[in-house]
């Protein structure tokens, strides 16, 4: 019954970012999740890797998809998940993230799975507490889990990430989504790319090892892979860009620009969609090319490998894969 | 009445950059005041009825004049005051954004009162440049300097509004008193928490570019040659603002500038991965800035070195980098930290103790800063050589925020006297 593979080497006791992480972490990650795939789409299938664990969702930004996922991943896991979010919780009433830190940590959970809009404040929380801590999104800073899905998402469509032409576009300045990709796909091998207006570019992008366009025919060319980035509306009326359609109009994914793409090119979002706004419908529903609900089956898939990995006693983690490697 | 006590403080090397004084010699203090110093000083011993501290050879200076430390309040056991005397500091000028800010004749006198009351050394306040440091109306300066208040300023906030910034120099240089502007301008630094650039981009925190201090800085030289008021410009931190200060000095306009040791001692690869002891307002920069400020205090166009000293609550810290409070604790590690420059070759003994007696005083127009006969018996007696390992839980502050907890340094201060009387070692 268990094909998960027990041993992968895995040196870190939460997971921060993509940033630390080794290629063969990266596909030890991949690999457990592959194992499963089959027990996503077969949901009556319940595990009990996880019972008696408790993993606690705490997430100070709402969400619903991510929040909904680890959920999942952790009941399908046999654990006890607990989602609590802020709206009533004691942060409302002034409470610190390191007392919330510490009053969960009391109640001794297994994993915390944690989203905060600050960069750098699951790491914080993580310097307070026992158990292992998952990045659920910190501000524009990281969002792991989201790179892994996406990665196994690309891998099982072509095989290997090592040498694919990735285009990431929209607004990479407040994108933890692009910066875990960023880190993920370079260190797979894979080519990066950024198009973005230059207000949505952060600054010294080009240092993060990417090419950069502005322009959406140049950027798209031969790119094997496009990664659409959502643009919240209150950057979209003039403080970033001037308009939703000026924006639809040099940066929306539509059938025309994906021209320049490969033709087998895949189409990838991390959701929600602002239709009409950063991606044209008719690219999003593209059931041959648009990568976008297997994105979300994904992953549920990544996040119980991250569950399973982050769950188990030190000793296990450690262990190489095999002697040989 | 009893005669005031004297004291000589023999076998010292004396520095006394207001003279350019650089050598073995004797000093006398009597009550308050120096009474004589030089190099035959009691060459024939020192007569009955003087008290003789021998200073072994050791760096005799005037006690350092701190132009700029925060102050959050005064409370009963002050602490900071300790840390002054600690770090050789006797004279120290703090920043209207105290509670209650410092923008009103009345308030000015409820700190040199309570100054008086809570340490020995000698604490001075600023005043504000505009109404409850709004930017919007200008303080009553007149009045605020005849309550004391040794310069305008509205601290940690730069006064952005061109045409206030205008009337303020213009109407502050009827008082003869200095304006000092944190330059950096508001808009671009907005929401900033660290310098901008690759580091800031990797965090994924808002960036705030060098280009913000220069900016501000550039509109401000305009002002002042538009005036011909006097200007300082606190805390510079880049390459851009020294170059724009050394061509304002090149051309003659009345300006001047301080900086502050993280900004010349670090770069903002401290920040890591978001150690809040390293967030500053203005932010560390990258490395070459860093030593652009060196070769700015090297070549004298910066005029003084300041603590920039801000204490602050455990609990500011202990958040998320954005949210943490800005700011270190600097009054104990001010000396030896400026004093790595002259180890370094960079600047001369002299020229270093300078910066952090006689050139600040100058600018604020106090007497103290120099040894003369008549000047204020404000003395530090610092082993300038003397290795030690910073170690923050042994700061006499009671707030312990500073980047530099186990960095080996050189020079420490053996004694500080204020108005001729002995403040630290506290033991005595």
């Amino acid at each position: 019954m268990n094909a998960a593979p027990k041993s992968i080497r895995f040196s870190h006791r939460h997971l921060l970012g993509i940033e630390g992480l080794s290629r063969d972490e990266i596909l030890g990650l991949l690999d457990l999740a592959e194992t499963y795939i089959a027990e996503d789409a077969a949901p009556a299938r319940r595990r009990d890797i996880l019972s008696g664990k408790t993993v606690i969702n705490l997430f100070f930004e709402s969400s619903t998809r991510t929040r909904t996922s680890f959920e999942l991943a952790g009941k399908r896991l046999g654990a006890d998940v607990v989602n609590m979010p802020v709206e009533a919780s004691a942060i409302k009433k002034g409470e610190t993230l390191i007392d919330t830190a510490m009053t969960l940590n009391a109640m001794r959970p297994h994993v915390l799975v944690v989203r905060h809009s600050d960069s750098g404040a699951v790491k914080l929380l993580s310097e307070k507490v026992e158990c292992a801590v998952i990045n659920a999104g910190d501000g524009s800073h990281e969002h792991p889990t989201q790179a892994l899905l996406d990665a196994l998402a690309i891998r099982r469509r072509r095989g290997s990430l090592e040498g694919l032409r990735v285009a990431i576009c929209g607004d990479v300045l407040h994108s933890r989504v692009a910066r875990s990709n960023t880190l993920l796909l370079n260190t797979m091998g894979a080519q990066v790319r950024l198009i973005a207006p230059p207000t949505l570019l952060p600054p010294a992008a080009e240092r993060l090892g990417v090419d950069i366009f502005h322009d959406m025919d140049e950027g798209l060319e031969d790119c094997d892979i496009v990664m659409m980035l959502r643009l919240q509306t209150e950057r979209m009326h003039g403080a970033f860009v001037p308009s939703s359609e000026e924006y639809y109009h040099f940066y929306g994914l539509t059938e025309r620009k994906l021209a320049a793409a490969k033709p087998d090119a895949l189409i990838m979002h991390p959701g929600p969609m602002n239709r009409g706004v950063e991606i044209a419908s008719a690219v999003a529903d593209d059931i041959e090319r648009s990568l976008i609900h297997q994105q979300v089956e994904m992953g549920v898939a990544v996040r119980m490998a991250c569950l399973d990995l982050l769950a188990r006693p030190p000793a296990e983690k450690r262990r190489p894969m095999s002697p040989a490697r | 009445m009893t005669p005031a006590p004297r004291i000589a403080y023999v076998n010292a090397r004396l520095l006394d950059p207001a003279s350019g004084l650089d050598g073995p010699g004797a000093l006398l203090t009597e009550g308050a005041a120096v009474a004589d110093l030089g190099p035959r000083l009691f060459a024939d011993g020192v007569p009955d009825g003087v008290r003789e501290v021998d200073c072994a050879g050791h760096c005799l200076a005037p006690g350092l004049v701190d132009m700029r430390v925060h102050l959050p309040r005064l409370d009963e056991n002050f602490s900071d005051g300790r840390a002054a005397a600690a770090g050789g500091v006797t004279t120290m000028v703090c920043l209207p954004n105290m509670s209650p800010v410092i923008d009103t004749a009345a308030t000015v006198e409820f700190v040199r009162r309570r100054a008086g009351r809570v340490g020995a050394i000698n604490l001075l306040p600023y005043g504000a440049l505009t109404k409850g440091l709004a930017g919007e109306r200008l303080a009553e300066l007149g009045l605020l300097a005849e309550a004391g208040a040794v310069a305008f300023t509205d601290g940690i906030r730069a006064l952005a509004d061109a045409a206030m910034m205008r009337r303020a120099l213009a109407y502050a240089s009827r008082f003869d008193r200095l304006v000092v502007q944190h330059p950096e301008e508001p808009r671009l630094a907005a929401d900033g928490a660290m310098n901008e650039g690759e580091l800031a981009t990797r965090l994924g925190l808002v960036g705030i570019p060098a280009a913000a201090e220069v900016i501000l800085l550039e509109r401000d030289l305009r002002l002042v040659a538009l005036t011909g008021a006097r200007y300082h410009a606190a805390h510079l931190s880049t390459a851009a603002a020294v170059d724009a200060m050394r061509r304002a000095k090149a051309q003659g306009l009345p300006v001047s500038c301080d900086t502050a040791p993280p900004y010349f001692t670090l770069n903002e690869n401290e920040v890591g991965e978001y150690r809040t002891f390293a967030k500053l307002s203005p932010p560390l920069r990258g490395e070459t800035d860093r030593a652009a400020i060196v070769d700015g205090l090297a070549d004298g166009t910066i005029d003084a070195i300041a603590s920039d000293h801000t204490p602050r609550h455990p609990d500011s810290k202990r958040l998320p980098f954005a949210q943490a409070a800005s700011g270190i604790v600097g009054l104990e590690t001010l000396l030896p930290l400026a004093l790595g420059l002259h180890h370094k070759d960079r600047l001369s003994l002299l020229d270093l103790v300078a910066t952090l007696t006689s050139r600040p005083a100058d600018l604020l127009g106090l007497a103290a800063g120099r040894l003369a006969p008549g000047a204020p018996a404000d003395l530090v007696l610092f082993d300038p050589g003397a290795a030690w390992v910073v170690d923050t839980d042994a700061f006499h502050s009671r707030a312990k925020n500073a980047p530099y907890d186990g960095l080996p340094v050189q020079g420490r201060v053996l004694r500080t006297v204020v108005a001729g009387t002995p403040v630290f070692p506290f033991d005595r």
